[in-house]
């Protein structure tokens, strides 16, 4: 799973059945401290996201289906939590 | 999942079983700021998408659970043409 930050929203009237009654947020992997690790990519809300939320995101189609029920096509990405806190102790010197 | 901008119609007559009748595109992948990101590819069409649509987008294996029937051999797939982006954090 990735670590995300929701960066956006996206409306689309017209998509494919899968999608039907489903958020879709625009989100950007993040590294422990907040930094900017990847691209943005799309990812379909299963926990009440919101804007700002830094969130884990499952990317593998199986896993995806596994939660959503495996009728649903072509959906690859699901936010399946929303991160409190990430602790990384630093390194001893 | 991810952005694209529809650039153009691919025709191809010869075609791989399964492929038959699938409409293809050509799109361009973007990033949050609606700016190229990365190679352009072939895309199928699954929601009647045009030249100069924003579109998203689903790669890999899921690519072919958006066809009917699936295990078509695609690895992109247009699964929707995007009304509006709303930026919620670091708009430009």
């Amino acid at each position: 799973m990735k670590v995300c930050r929701v960066i956006g929203n996206v409306v689309a009237t017209a998509h494919h059945p899968s999608y039907d009654g489903r958020k879709l947020m625009l989100v950007r992997p993040e590294g422990p401290r907040g930094e900017t690790v990847g691209d943005a990519f799309l990812a379909v809300d299963n926990v009440q996201a919101g804007p700002d939320d830094r969130v884990l995101v499952l990317t593998e189609g199986n896993g995806v289906r596994q939660i959503l029920g495996k009728e649903v096509g072509p959906i690859r990405s699901l936010i399946v939590g929303i991160v409190d806190d990430i602790d990384v102790p630093e390194p001893r010197a | 999942m991810y952005l694209g901008e529809v650039i153009g119609t691919v025709v191809a007559s010869a075609k791989t079983p399964g492929l038959e009748g699938a409409k293809l595109l050509l799109v361009q992948p973007l990033n949050e700021d609606r700016k190229p990101a990365g190679a352009k590819q072939v895309a199928v069409d699954t929601v009647q998408a045009g030249v100069g649509d924003f579109v998203y987008l689903v790669g890999s294996r899921e690519a072919a659970l958006a066809c009917q029937p699936t295990f078509v051999p695609v690895d992109a797939a247009i699964v929707g043409i995007v009304d509006d982006l709303e930026r919620t954090v670091g708009a430009s």
